[in-house]
């Protein structure tokens, strides 16, 4: 039931980024006619302080979350796959290398790593994403470093390299899709942690810029203007909340089905 | 002994990684600082004294062994916009950060244990399935969300608490909460999932045939034995509070070292930015340390080798 609640929101988010930048929207039409306007049925959500309309920036601002969660995710995935499986399956010294660099970035609390890459790279969605990939890769890099590091004494392995098969072919065909089911859980969470995060830069003024629309600067926008327009806060607020919401539940489902024990609950 | 050297060499390695984590961070930063403080139209003379004088015409390698020369020396540098020592800046400000996150760490801890303990006490019954529900929320929730609805609640709405900044004991109310509530929902996660992976172990089955009710099995010998998940799960909070700190703080105008952070990467004061990420840094280093070294001394199939 709720996993079902869950897909649905997931289909909502994807339709409205889509309608976010398909359809004939005017996120950044500014209006001082409506100014603060509040929600009505000609105005479906209202207005911003610049009368600009508040459902079509949570359109485009869904097209945005959508896009660099998608991206973040897939980055740091492909990194830390790679990552993982190298070091794991070549042990030795390239192996304590990258153990140590990734304990060192496990050592660096996520979000902080992120604010201080987009604050050195500079804010823009491009930036946005190599930080929160910056930060990502190490995870997926852990689960699959250590699952190779044992799955690489199975029979199966064994006898692949027994037959005299190429390195890459013993990755790519023999462990790969074993390690693939704690990939995919790690990939729910982390759609969770890119959207929250990519609000969270843009809500301290080092994501995407005004500007253009996102969850996050609609939220600091709206601060301002908590006590007249409260929907300017909470409008994109359970946006937000509805999609982290669902990816979470989303991970746990798919951890209870696959039975993957992670290390950490998120 | 042996085992304590090896746990600070260790350390001592996570923390280097670290700061050289952060040096590498400013150095390939695009875009030169000397512009922030001479601003581009700066005759090239000057710019070229000053680039001398903050160490920027060295070479990477000359400046990484100058950095962590000075960080050994508890240096951090000058700020480029108010012209003081970093740690001075730092200094100022950390009081209310730790202020903050104690109290919040108050918060995690009130509302975790005991939910975790009902929750795993309950399992599959819906005690358990409340704690989880939300526990979910409470981790779904962005804090820079949840501080607003806060603040449009007990604020504007019951006119109970002020809206920002630091006024005395009232204005931490509200901080505390919004920090404390999200790492509340991971620690109740936790502490939940390492009781009910203690639980299902055969010495509770054996108490339990002994005829001790479910109360005493909890108390007796459940909880002694997750005191070492959970000091490490409260280990991990500590550090992570820290950091969380910094939205927190930008929410609620707090003058800790997060809005000191934010300023500085809005004026790009770099050193400041990189002496705060350091310090913040080393923090949830030592927290998780510390953390390792309670579970040892609490847990002697830990501390005996």
């Amino acid at each position: 039931m709720t996993t079902r609640l869950a897909l649905g929101v997931m289909l909502v988010w994807c339709a409205a980024a889509l309608t976010g930048v398909s359809a004939p929207l005017h996120p950044d039409a500014i209006e001082l006619t409506r100014i603060l306007e509040p929600p009505s049925s000609t105005n479906v959500l209202g207005s911003d302080d610049l009368g600009r309309p508040v459902l079509d920036r949570l359109l485009a601002g869904a097209a945005v979350s959508l896009l660099v969660a998608l991206v973040t995710v897939t980055l740091s995935a492909t990194i830390g796959i790679a990552v993982g499986l190298f070091a794991g399956y070549v042990g030795g010294w390239a192996d304590r290398i990258i153990g140590r660099v990734v304990e060192v970035f496990l050592a660096f609390p996520g979000m902080l790593l992120a604010i201080a890459m987009a604050a050195m790279l500079g804010p823009g969605l491009d930036n946005v994403i190599i930080a929160l990939a910056t930060m990502g890769w190490v995870g997926y890099a852990r689960l699959v470093r250590v699952q190779v590091m044992t799955l690489k004494q199975r029979d199966h392995v064994l006898a692949a390299r027994a037959l005299g098969r190429r390195d890459l072919a013993i990755v790519g065909r023999h462990l790969l899709p074993l390690v693939m089911a704690p990939v995919w859980v790690e990939a729910s969470f982390g759609v969770a942690a890119a959207v929250i995060a990519e609000a969270g830069l843009s809500f301290l003024g080092l994501g995407i810029q005004p500007p253009a629309a996102s969850w996050g600067g609609m939220i600091r926008d709206g601060v301002r203007y908590l006590l007249v327009a409260p929907h300017l806060v909470l409008a994109p607020g359970i946006a937000l909340f509805a999609v982290v919401m669902a990816a979470n539940l989303l991970g746990d489902a798919l951890r209870d089905r696959l039975d993957v024990t992670l290390r950490s609950t998120r | 002994m042996t085992r304590l050297m090896g746990g600070v060499l260790d350390t001592l390695v996570v923390l280097f990684g670290v700061s050289l984590l952060v040096f590498l961070l400013l150095a390939v930063v695009p875009g030169d600082p000397v512009d922030v403080v001479l601003g581009e139209s700066a005759q090239l003379a000057d710019r070229q004294a000053m680039r001398q004088a903050l160490g920027l015409d060295q070479p990477l390698p000359v400046r990484g062994l100058q950095f962590f020369h000075d960080l050994v020396r508890g240096d951090l540098g000058m700020s480029l916009i108010q012209r003081k020592p970093v740690t001075m800046l730092i200094a100022d400000r950390l009081p209310a950060t730790l202020l903050l996150a104690v109290s919040a760490f108050a918060v995690v801890v009130a509302i975790a244990l005991p939910a975790g303990l009902i929750a795993a006490r309950h399992h599959d019954r819906w005690p358990d399935r409340a704690v989880q529900a939300v526990a979910l929320l409470g981790l779904s929730i962005p804090n820079f969300w949840l501080g607003p609805l806060l603040v449009l609640l007990f604020s504007i709405g019951l006119g109970w608490l002020p809206v920002s900044g630091n006024q005395g004991p009232a204005s931490l109310v509200l901080p505390a909460l919004t920090l404390g509530l999200s790492m509340a929902a991971v620690s109740t996660r936790m502490l939940r999932a390492s009781l009910l992976e203690i639980m299902s172990q055969p010495y509770l089955r054996t108490a339990r045939c002994k005829g001790l009710g479910e109360g005493a099995v909890m108390w007796r010998h459940a909880l002694p034995n997750a005191m070492a998940p959970l000091v490490t799960v409260l280990g991990l909070q500590l550090g992570a509070l820290l950091a969380g700190a910094v939205i927190t703080e930008v929410v609620f105008a707090w003058p800790g070292i997060g809005t000191l952070l934010i300023d500085a990467i809005r004026q790009r004061d770099y050193p400041v930015v990189q002496g705060v990420v350091l310090v913040i840094a080393v923090g949830y280093v030592l927290s998780n340390r510390l953390a390792d070294l309670v579970v040892a001394r609490i847990d002697p199939r830990i501390s005996t080798p």
